[in-house]
C-alpha cells in the first residue's frame, strides 16, 4: 500500500466524514434550485467504469426516489455533458421522445427543459448537475450559464470531497484490521498533550525503524 | 549568408540550419498577392454555398434524415476493438445525444451544399479516456475535411499534448478545427491552442453577427442563446451553449472556404478577424 495512501487514511480520523458530505451536496441543490425558481436540481457521480452516472442527491421531483440510481452516462443529455466537458442547455426536451426515453420515464418525471453542467476538479470529470424545468418566462441567458457554472464548481469540490471519503473508506476495508489499528492510534496520539504526544512520535519513529528493518 | 558589392548574394559554404530556408529554394519565389486591399464580408463569402468544402461534425452522432440536416455524406464512429484498438468504422447508430444533430443543423443553415461528415466520438465507445476523440480528429484529418466542427473539450493534461499535436497537424494540413471555449471557468483542451478557431457564446440573435476578441485565449464569439436546433427523432428544440455558437463559426468557415477553397487556416482566421461584426474602420 501507498504510504501517501495510508497517510490519507491515517489522517481521515475523520471517517464519518462521508456522512458529512451528503448534506453539503443537498444543499446546493437546493440552492441551485431555489436560485433558478426551476421545479428540480439533482447531482450525479460518473461511475467511469460502469459507465452510468448516479444520482448523489436531488430536491424537488424525485428526490424521494432517485438518489442511488444510475442511468446509462452513453446517450442522452446528461451522458453528453459528462462525455463532452461541456455544459448544455436545452428547453422543450418534452417534445423528444428519446431524451425523455427510458431513463426520464424511470424517474417518473419528464422535464420540459435541462440545464446541464459537467462537475470537474483538476482534470477529472467527477459527474454532471442538472437543473430541470426553470421557468420559461425568460431567455436563456449568458449571465445564468455563468451562475450554474459557479454552481458546478461548489458541487465538485464538494463531490471531490466525498470521494475522497470514499476512497479512503474502500481502502480501510480492504486493508483488513492493520489499518484501523493505525488510525486509532493516531487518533489516541492526537488527544495527547504536547509532551507526550512528541514521546509517542519519538516511539513510533522507532518502532517503524524496527520493522523497516 | 554575405551580400557583394555588386548587390548578389554568395551561397555560403556550409549548410543552413534545419527549416531555414536558401532564398534561391522555390519556397522563396514571390506569391501572388491575392487579396484586395479591403476584406468585408461581400468578397468573404457572398455568393458561397458551401459547396466542395467537407465539414465534419466531432461528436455525438448526427441524425442525417433530420430536414434541417438534410443528409450526409458520411457516417462514421470510433469504437474500441476487442484487441483494445480504437478503430473506425461505418456507423448506423445515427445520434446517441441530440447534439451532434443541432450543430450539424446550423452548420446546413449557412452552408448548405457543404459536405457533411458525421463522426461519432461520443457513445459507448467514449468511457475510460480520450482515445475515441483522438483517432476521431486524425481520421477527419486524414479524409482532409477542410472545417472539423469541436464542441467539446478535455480537461486531461496528458491527452492535451496528444490534441495539441494534431492541432498543429490539421493548422499546417489545410483542416481548421473550430473548437468550442469551456463555458465554465475551467481550463480544457483543445479550445486553448492558437492553432484552432475558438468560439465561445454572445447573446444576439443575428446567426451572422460574429465578435473577434481581442483578448483570447476565446477568439471569437458567436450566437450561442436560445437557439431552435434539429434534435432527435426529427423534433426542434431551443438550445443554448458555446457548442452551437461554435457551430456558428463552423458554418461561416464553410462558406467562406466554399469561395476561397485556396485559403489556409491562418488566412481563414484573417479573414474571420477582418469580417467580424466589431472590426470598424479606422
Amino acid at each position: 500500500m501507498a504510504e501517501e495512501d495510508l497517510r490519507a487514511a491515517v489522517a481521515a480520523g475523520a471517517l464519518a466524514a462521508r456522512e458529512g458530505h451528503r448534506p453539503l451536496l443537498q444543499a446546493i441543490v437546493e440552492v441551485a434550485r431555489a436560485i433558478f425558481g426551476a421545479r428540480a436540481a439533482s447531482i450525479m457521480l460518473l461511475d467511469h467504469s460502469a459507465g452510468e452516472l448516479v444520482f448523489q442527491a436531488v430536491t424537488g421531483e424525485g428526490e424521494d426516489t432517485l438518489v442511488g440510481r444510475r442511468i446509462s452516462s452513453a446517450t442522452g443529455i446528461a451522458g453528453w455533458v459528462a462525455q463532452s466537458g461541456q455544459p448544455l442547455v436545452v428547453e422543450d426536451v418534452a417534445n423528444d421522445p428519446r431524451f425523455a426515453r427510458e431513463e426520464a420515464r424511470r424517474t417518473g418525471y419528464v422535464p420540459k427543459g435541462l440545464m446541464a453542467a459537467p462537475l470537474l476538479r483538476d482534470d477529472r470529470v467527477l459527474g454532471v448537475l442538472n437543473v430541470l424545468d426553470r421557468p420559461e418566462r425568460r431567455r436563456f441567458s449568458a449571465a445564468e450559464m455563468d451562475l450554474l457554472g459557479l454552481f458546478a464548481n461548489q458541487a465538485s469540490v464538494a463531490l471531490d470531497l466525498l470521494l475522497q471519503a470514499q476512497r479512503i473508506e474502500t481502502l480501510l476495508g480492504t486493508a483488513g484490521d492493520e489499518l484501523e489499528a493505525v488510525a486509532e492510534l493516531a487518533m489516541r496520539i492526537d488527544r495527547l498533550d504536547e509532551d507526550r504526544r512528541a514521546a509517542a512520535v519519538r516511539l513510533l519513529r522507532d518502532l517503524v525503524d524496527i520493522v523497516g528493518s | 549568408m554575405s551580400e557583394t558589392q555588386e548587390g548578389k548574394t554568395t551561397e555560403p559554404e556550409v549548410d543552413l540550419p534545419a527549416w531555414s530556408l536558401r532564398r534561391d529554394d522555390p519556397r522563396a519565389r514571390a506569391l501572388p498577392r491575392s487579396w484586395p486591399h479591403r476584406i468585408d464580408r461581400k468578397w468573404a463569402w457572398s455568393g458561397s454555398d458551401g459547396a466542395g468544402v467537407r465539414v465534419a461534425i466531432v461528436d455525438s452522432g448526427i441524425d442525417g434524415d433530420h430536414e434541417l440536416v438534410g443528409g450526409l455524406q458520411r457516417a462514421v464512429a470510433v469504437e474500441k476493438t476487442a484487441d483494445g484498438e480504437w478503430k473506425v468504422g461505418d456507423d448506423d447508430a445515427g445520434d446517441l445525444a441530440g447534439h451532434g444533430t443541432a450543430c450539424a443543423g446550423i452548420v446546413r443553415s449557412f452552408a448548405p451544399r457543404s459536405e457533411l461528415w458525421s463522426v461519432r466520438v461520443l457513445g459507448a465507445g467514449f468511457k475510460g479516456g480520450a482515445g475515441a476523440l483522438l483517432t476521431g480528429l486524425r481520421w477527419a484529418i486524414e479524409q482532409g475535411c477542410e472545417v472539423v466542427n469541436l464542441s467539446l473539450s478535455t480537461p486531461k493534461r496528458d491527452t492535451a499534448a496528444l490534441l495539441h499535436e494534431i492541432a498543429d497537424d490539421a493548422y499546417f494540413g489545410g483542416s481548421v478545427f473550430v473548437a468550442s471555449a469551456h463555458n465554465l471557468d475551467v481550463r480544457s483542451y483543445p479550445w486553448r491552442f492558437s492553432s484552432v478557431v475558438s468560439v465561445a457564446s454572445h447573446d444576439g440573435e443575428d446567426p451572422y453577427e460574429f465578435l473577434y476578441n481581442p483578448d483570447p485565449p476565446v477568439e471569437f464569439f458567436a450566437r450561442g442563446m436560445d437557439i431552435e436546433v434539429a434534435w432527435l427523432d426529427r423534433t426542434r428544440i431551443i438550445a443554448a451553449g458555446n457548442s452551437f455558437a461554435t457551430a456558428h463559426m463552423t458554418g461561416i468557415c464553410a462558406l467562406i472556404l466554399g469561395k476561397h477553397p485556396a485559403l489556409t487556416p491562418f488566412q481563414l482566421k484573417t479573414v474571420l478577424r477582418e469580417t467580424a461584426s466589431n472590426m470598424r474602420e479606422s
